[in-house]
């Protein structure tokens, strides 16, 4: 009954529940953080705008980025993977989100920064839909915890539009 | 040497009623983690709702040996989902952020493109040749949580069968020997 082997498995049992219980504490505190991020972005330029030979249009553009994500951090965060999407809506498609420029940042002192590039991804439409379309630039956001729930969020900036013919 | 006769002698003194009491005790230890198992699939709505990452392509956020918690909500999959996929005619699920979404009004289908944080290019080279979407069928789930280190266990298990067959070996040797 008392053996080794029962007080080390005991032992072992006990550490592995309270382990598990103060990570379920640490990310339960992330709740508590209201975090009030600020963001910007403006495209500077398009560089080009063609019909693909299959058909699709393709648009590169030039993007300057602010933003201040440092209240995001609380002592439970890992990291923020933070992206910028194209968002728009064509008569086929309901929904068309296009990923066109991401990072990850590690460090809080990093989380506010601005940053001129043209799109990291390429921006293309399924369809050749582009032309004078209005869309959304959506900065988004997911907070990866040390352990926990993970967290996301969003800042939607409507109003862009771009050119009625390729160039 | 005064351990393996206390062994032996344990053996030998095993009685039938003490072996089905004990094979009864282990048998409820075994359903006991089907049933939270398979009600954690009820729940989450998928298969797998744990899954251990087994590849560094989603570093520095997740590394290999950490355990993701799964779940296959009626929440539409959005650009920036960190989802759990399989190629048709592969085994290994992938877990991967998507980084493009089409949805189309007619036929309802919808389109994803996948990237790990930490490869250079997108998903397209590691779908089947040809294949330049995902669609709705290839997604096991979506990553809503994880836990660091827990999946290590299971990784080296897999790797090295040899640890699996000693660890139950021990341990069902240490169930029959126990004595109340």
């Amino acid at each position: 009954m008392h053996s080794f082997g029962y007080r080390a498995n005991a032992l072992f049992t006990f550490a592995v529940t309270i382990l598990g219980f103060m990570c379920a504490l640490a990310s339960f505190t992330d709740s508590f953080n209201s975090p009030s991020p600020s963001v910007q972005v403006q495209v500077l330029k398009v560089n080009w705008f063609q019909k693909q030979p299959n058909g699709n249009d393709e648009v590169s553009m030039t993007l300057n980025i602010s933003a201040d994500l440092q209240s995001l951090f609380t002592w439970n965060t890992k990291q923020v993977f933070v992206f910028l999407a194209a968002e728009y809506v064509t008569p086929k498609h309901v929904l068309n989100q296009i990923s066109l420029w991401d990072a990850i940042i590690q460090e809080k002192e990093n989380a506010k920064f601005t940053i001129t590039t043209s799109n990291k991804y390429r921006f293309i439409d399924q369809g050749s839909n582009l032309r004078g379309k209005e869309f959304n630039l959506t900065l988004h956001w997911h907070v990866m915890p040390k352990t926990g729930k993970m967290l996301a969020d969003k800042v939607v900036l409507p109003g862009y539009r771009l050119p009625a013919e390729y160039r | 040497m005064g351990w393996v006769s206390d062994t032996v002698d344990s053996i030998k003194s095993i009685k039938v009623r003490e072996v089905l009491h004990q094979l009864i005790v282990l048998g409820m230890i075994v359903t006991t983690a089907l049933i939270i198992w398979k009600g954690l699939m009820c729940i989450t709505g998928t298969e797998s709702p744990v899954v251990v990452v087994l590849s560094g392509s989603m570093e520095p956020g997740f590394q290999r040996g950490d355990i993701l918690f799964l779940t296959m909500s009626k929440d539409p999959i959005r650009s920036g989902d960190i989802v759990v996929f399989n190629i048709d005619g592969r085994d290994i699920p992938i877990v991967h952020r998507v980084i493009k979404v089409h949805e189309r009004e007619d036929t309802e289908d919808k389109y994803y493109l996948t990237k790990g944080d930490n490869n250079p290019m997108d998903d397209r080279v590691l779908y089947n040749h040809g294949q330049n979407w995902l669609e709705k069928k290839h997604i096991m789930g979506r990553a809503v949580g994880f836990v660091p280190y827990a999946g290590w266990a299971t990784i080296i298990m897999s790797e090295k069968p040899i640890i699996k067959y000693v660890l139950v070996g021990a341990l069902g040797l240490l169930v029959l020997t126990t004595k109340e």
